[in-house]
């Protein structure tokens, strides 16, 4: 099997921001339990930007850094900015991802989308 | 943790000392081929035709019924197609299961493309064939039964017995898969009527890329290799002698007082099962309790993923393996789980342990310590829990 990078372990063996929210103005699940990768995303937004945010992941070592490193990359932007994070981004700010591998950066990215979509619909302010 | 705990014998096996030493002449002062006709030559020749007889003996064979290959998977390819394409004109129909190692199923595959018929035994959610589906598939021009003698991911044994009996009623070809099984059970092949069997030297404490397949005397089957006349004109190719050597010394380690060497794994098998079943919440068991390899342990944690249970036991020093999708390459958990009527989550959360008899106590006690808190640590992250 491909190596996983020195950052991918890192994030894996101490991911970040792993939780729930009770008082989240945004939640995302993304992902399919048959693929054997699920992720939710829950957001805090204030002043149309990310307060907080937490994850939760069921998944390899892939899908678990990534879930973090996407909280860690988006927490503090505004909303478009956190809206302009790619899946490359993400794989990138990892030092890569092995080629079998990339799909699952795919939901770090669906994930934050698909928490702040919720939040604006929750809010009236769907696009 | 300095050490390397390995309980990933199901994929290859620790070498043992005696078999180096009993290779070791052949890698280097006794190179003769022993297609020549000196002494040097001669030499090998006699290594190999030992070989050949520890093999044999290994599995109550006759010594020209023992074919050396390259392996597991050439063994298997060899008996399926060569009995295939040799007995076409009988029929094209084959039976095998659906937990056969890839090297049976995509054979079976490949077969397809040449008019050939296949028919995929399901098993019971024990991982056992059942015999009645196996007498209802059988058909006047079934020609080849090919069933694995134990499985590698969840080892349960198959009734082969059974199944050996209904072939030769039938007249039908029986080839079994033994890789798994052969220095971990006894095996006889004529008590069995068993007609073709492959096995594997790396399985056993032996070196790679070395095997054998039994083919028993009379039985019509086509050459794979077509060159020299090595192995009685039946596969062509300078012998592979320091790994037939090899071969040789591994089986007669691997077969001498087996029973007594399995009550030790067998010890340490139920109390990792036990340990397992008893510590952690929400864990299957698959395969069969009972009819079940010496040295095999495959469960599945409900809510977390294959893979990262593997890093986090890597990262602890132990060696195992899991059926799940991100371990296989593919998007799909193995096929073994999901033939047993495992949903797809859980399959992804299964976990190999494959024990040899170089395990001990010690190992599987630290295993117990450190799986539960791994198994805790990926369940407070998933979402497939809700929290409280």
């Amino acid at each position: 099997m491909e190596e996983y990078s020195e950052k991918v372990m890192e994030h894996f063996f101490n991911p970040r921001n792993v939780g729930e929210m009770d008082d989240a103005d945004g939640v995302g699940e993304v992902g399919n339990p048959r693929c054997g990768d699920i992720m939710r995303m829950y957001i805090k937004v204030k002043d149309n930007k990310i307060e907080d945010i937490k994850f939760k992941t069921f998944g390899c070592g892939a899908a678990v850094a990534t879930s973090s490193m996407v909280t860690e990359m988006v927490k503090g932007k505004t909303l478009e900015k956190a809206l302009k994070i790619t899946n490359m981004a993400v794989a990138k700010a990892l030092d890569g991802l092995p080629p079998l591998k990339m799909h699952c950066s795919n939901l770090a990215e669906a994930g934050v989308k698909a928490a702040i979509q919720d939040y604006r619909k929750k809010n009236g302010k769907e696009e | 943790m300095d050490k390397t705990i390995y309980l990933d014998n199901a994929a290859t096996t620790k070498i043992d000392k005696e078999v180096i030493k009993a290779m070791l002449p052949y890698l280097t002062d006794q190179y003769g081929n022993p297609s020549s006709i000196y002494s040097l030559a001669r030499e090998s020749k006699k290594a190999i035709e030992s070989s050949r007889e520890e093999v044999a003996k290994a599995i109550n064979a006759k010594p020209n019924e023992i074919y050396f290959t390259s392996g597991g998977t050439e063994s298997d390819n060899w008996a399926i197609k060569g009995i295939a394409f040799a007995n076409e004109n009988k029929g094209k129909h084959i039976i095998t299961t659906n937990i056969e190692h890839h090297a049976v199923l995509h054979t079976c595959k490949y077969l397809k493309k040449y008019g050939f018929e296949v028919t995929y035994l399901p098993v019971k959610e024990n991982g056992i064939v059942d015999i009645n589906e196996l007498r209802k598939a059988i058909r006047e021009d079934t020609i080849l039964i090919s069933v694995m003698f134990a499985n590698n991911e969840i080892g349960s044994i198959q009734p082969i017995k059974e199944i050996g009996k209904i072939a030769k009623e039938k007249g039908i070809y029986f080839h079994t898969d033994a890789v798994q099984a052969v220095g971990k059970i006894p095996i006889d092949v004529n008590e069995l009527n068993i007609d073709l069997l492959s096995l594997s030297g790396h399985k056993l404490h032996g070196p790679k890329s070395i095997g054998a397949l039994y083919i028993k005397n009379g039985v019509k089957i086509s050459n794979m290799l077509h060159g020299g006349g090595q192995e009685r004109k039946m596969r062509a190719g300078t012998e592979n002698v320091p790994s037939i050597v090899g071969l040789g010394k591994a089986i007669e380690i691997a077969t001498e007082n087996i029973n007594e060497k399995n009550e030790k794994i067998i010890e340490l098998r139920d109390i990792l099962i036990n340990g397992l079943l008893e510590k952690i919440p929400d864990t299957i068991l698959n395969g069969d309790r009972e009819k079940r390899l010496p040295g095999n342990v495959n469960v599945c944690f409900k809510y977390i993923e294959g893979e990262s249970i593997l890093l986090m036991l890597d990262m602890k020093g132990v060696c195992a393996s899991s059926g799940s999708a991100c371990t296989s390459g593919s998007l799909e958990p193995s096929h073994v789980l999901l033939a047993l009527g495992l949903e797809h989550e859980i399959a992804h959360g299964s976990l190999r342990l494959t024990l040899s008899k170089y395990n001990t106590q010690k190992d599987v006690k630290y295993l117990l310590e450190i799986l539960p808190e791994i198994v805790q640590k990926l369940r407070d992250m998933s979402p497939l829990i809700n929290q409280n």
